[in-house]
C-alpha cells in the first residue's frame, strides 16, 4: 500500500466514520468531551497503523475498538469505581446494530441542537461534533478568532456536563419541536454559506456542502419526516446554482441574468428526489415551501419561461402560514415578473408605509431595480442609496455601487 | 442529576391571580406538588414572603452590612422554588413546565454543583 492510499483512506473513513464513531461513543460513555477525545486518538493512531499495516478490512469497527481502549484506560487512570466500564467490556469487540447506529446518530444531533444551548453553540458543537469540522474551520467560516470559537465549544460542552443535557431521542411529545430546532440548525448552517451577512466573500461553499451533508444525513435517519426532505431539497436546489450566482470575480448574478447551464443538474435531481418522497401527505411546512419555489425555478428552461403564477401561488401559501415581510417581498418581485414591473412596485410601496424591512438592503435593492425597470432613473438611484446604506456584505455593496453607477448612464431593461 | 427550579413572578400579577379565585388557584398548586412527591423525585419545595420581607447581609472589610430588601429590585421576583432529583435537564424542563404559574411568570433551572469531583 502506498502513503498516498492510506492518506485518502483515512480522510475518506473521518468523513465517513467520525459521527458514527462519535455517537456510539456518546451514549456509552455518556460523555461529549471524553467520547470527542478517544475518538480523536483512534484516527490519529489510524493515520500511523493504517499506512504501516494496511487499511482495514472494516476501518469503521477498527476506530470504534481502538477508542473504546482508550477510553477504557483513561477511565481506569482516574482510579475510580465507575459504571461505564463494565458497559464497555461488554460492548468490547462488537458493533451497534443498524438500528442503534441510526439512533445513536439522531441523539448526537439532538443533542448538538437542545434548545438549553444558545443557537450559535448549537450550530458550532453540530459542526463540530456531527461535521467532524475543527475548531478552526468553524471559526473561519463564521469570521471569527478560533480563541473565540474555542471559548464557545469549550463553554457548550460545560453546560452539557453541568446541566446533564442528554444525548438521547426526544419523546413523542416533543418530537417535532426539537426536530424543528434541528432542521433550523442545519439551515442556519446553510444560510450563512450561501450568502454571508459580512466579510468579503460571498459563498462560502464549504458550510453548505456541510449543510447538505448534515440535510440528506437527517433525511437517511428519519426518512418519514416531510419537513426534513423539504431541508434536504431546499438546500440543494439553491446550492445547485452556485456556480451561476457570482462571476468569477464574485460579483452577483441576478436569477434573471444566469447561465443556467451551470446549475449543478446531480443537485437538481437530488433536491426533486427528496421533494417527491416528502409526499403530499402532510401540510409543507416553510422548507418544503421554499423549496417548491427552487424546484420551480430549478425546472424552468429560461428566467422567461418560469412560472411566475406558481410561484407567486406559494408565496400565498407561505403568507397564509404566517410567513413575514420577507416573504411578501420576494412575493412582491414575482408579482412583477408575472404582471409587470409597475403592480409589483405597487406592492412595495404598501410594504414601505409598514417599514418592517427599512433595514433590509434587499428590499431597496428590489425596489431601485423595479423603478429602473419603469424608466423612473432618478427615483431608482434613491433606492438604490437607501440599499447601500444599510449593506454590509462587500461584494453586495460593490455591486449595488456598479447597478447604481449604470443606472446614471443607461434606461430600463 | 439534582436541580433546583427557581420560580420567579410579578408579585402583583400573583396575588391577582389568587384574589380571583383562591380555592382553584391553591388546588393547582396542591395538585402539582402532590404529583411531584409521588414521582419520588422531590427533594423539597417552599413558596417565598414576598420580597418586602427580604432582608439582604453583606461582609464588608469585617463589618456586617444588613439592608430590607431583596438582593436586585425587579419585577420578578423569587417567589418559591421546587428542588429535585431527577434523570437529565429534559426530566427538569417537563417537571417546570407543569408548575402552575410557568405561564405567567418563568422557571430557572439551576443544576446542583457536584462535588464528588467525577
Amino acid at each position: 500500500m502506498t502513503q498516498a492510499t492510506a492518506v485518502s483512506a483515512i480522510d475518506a473513513a473521518f468523513r465517513s466514520e467520525w459521527s458514527r464513531l462519535l455517537a456510539t461513543l456518546v451514549r456509552e460513555l455518556r460523555d461529549l468531551e471524553l467520547a470527542e477525545d478517544v475518538a480523536q486518538e483512534a484516527f490519529v493512531e489510524a493515520s500511523t497503523r493504517w499506512r504501516k499495516d494496511g487499511v482495514p478490512d472494516s476501518p469503521g469497527a477498527w476506530l470504534l475498538t481502538t477508542a473504546r481502549r482508550k477510553a477504557i484506560d483513561r477511565i481506569r487512570r482516574a482510579k475510580r469505581f465507575d459504571d461505564r466500564l463494565p458497559i464497555l467490556a461488554e460492548a468490547a469487540g462488537r458493533q451497534p446494530a443498524p438500528q442503534v447506529l441510526v439512533d445513536d446518530q439522531l441523539a448526537l444531533l439532538f443533542g448538538c441542537c437542545h434548545p438549553a444551548l444558545a443557537v450559535e453553540a448549537q450550530v458550532a458543537l453540530t459542526l463540530r461534533s456531527v461535521g467532524g469540522l475543527s475548531t478552526a474551520q468553524i471559526a473561519n467560516a463564521f469570521l471569527v478568532p478560533e480563541a473565540t470559537m474555542a471559548k464557545r465549544l469549550v463553554r457548550a460542552k460545560r453546560k452539557i456536563k453541568a446541566a446533564a443535557i442528554p444525548f438521547a431521542l426526544p419523546d413523542k411529545a416533543n418530537l417535532n419541536e426539537r426536530l424543528d430546532a434541528v432542521c433550523g440548525v442545519v439551515y442556519a448552517i446553510f444560510t450563512e454559506g450561501h450568502t454571508s451577512t459580512k466579510g468579503a466573500s460571498l459563498l462560502r461553499g464549504s458550510l453548505c456542502d456541510e449543510a447538505i451533508w448534515l440535510a440528506e444525513t437527517l433525511a437517511r435517519l428519519a426518512p418519514g419526516e416531510a419537513e426534513v426532505r423539504g431541508l434536504a431539497a431546499l438546500c440543494l436546489l439553491s446550492d445547485a446554482r452556485r456556480a451561476a450566482r457570482t462571476t468569477p470575480d464574485g460579483t452577483p448574478v441576478l436569477l434573471a441574468d444566469q447561465n443556467r447551464g451551470l446549475w449543478n443538474q446531480d443537485k437538481i435531481r437530488r433536491g426533486l428526489a427528496h421533494l417527491v418522497a416528502a409526499g403530499t401527505q402532510h401540510r409543507a411546512g416553510p422548507y418544503r415551501l421554499q423549496a417548491t419555489v427552487a424546484a420551480i425555478h430549478a425546472t424552468a428552461e429560461g428566467f422567461g419561461q418560469t412560472d411566475w403564477a406558481a410561484i407567486v401561488a406559494v408565496y400565498d401559501r407561505m403568507l397564509a402560514a404566517g410567513g413575514g415581510p420577507v416573504v411578501q417581498l420576494n412575493r412582491a418581485a414575482a408579482v412583477a415578473e408575472r404582471d409587470g414591473a409597475a403592480d409589483g412596485l405597487s406592492l412595495l410601496d404598501e410594504m414601505a408605509t409598514e417599514g418592517h424591512l427599512d433595514h433590509y438592503h434587499y428590499f431597496h435593492s428590489a425596489r431601485a431595480e423595479l423603478l429602473r425597470r419603469l424608466g423612473r432613473i432618478e427615483e431608482a438611484k434613491v433606492a438604490y442609496r437607501q440599499a447601500l446604506e444599510v449593506c454590509n456584505n462587500d461584494t453586495e455593496l460593490a455591486w449595488l455601487t456598479a447597478r447604481l453607477n449604470q443606472a446614471g448612464q443607461t434606461s430600463a431593461r | 442529576m439534582k436541580y433546583l427550579l427557581l420560580l420567579y413572578s410579578d408579585p402583583a400579577v400573583e396575588a391577582g391571580v389568587v384574589s380571583a379565585d383562591p380555592q382553584a388557584e391553591m388546588s393547582k398548586w396542591f395538585a402539582y406538588s402532590e404529583e411531584l412527591g409521588a414521582s419520588g423525585c422531590m427533594l423539597g419545595g417552599e413558596g417565598l414572603q414576598p420580597t418586602d420581607t427580604a432582608t439582604t447581609v453583606r461582609l464588608r472589610e469585617g463589618k456586617t452590612i444588613t439592608a430590607d430588601g431583596p438582593f436586585a429590585e425587579t419585577k420578578e421576583a423569587l417567589g418559591g422554588f421546587y428542588f429535585i432529583d431527577v434523570e437529565d435537564l429534559d426530566q427538569a424542563i417537563k417537571w417546570a413546565e407543569k408548575i402552575p404559574n410557568v405561564s405567567r411568570g418563568s422557571v430557572e433551572i439551576r443544576p446542583i454543583m457536584d462535588y464528588s469531583g467525577a
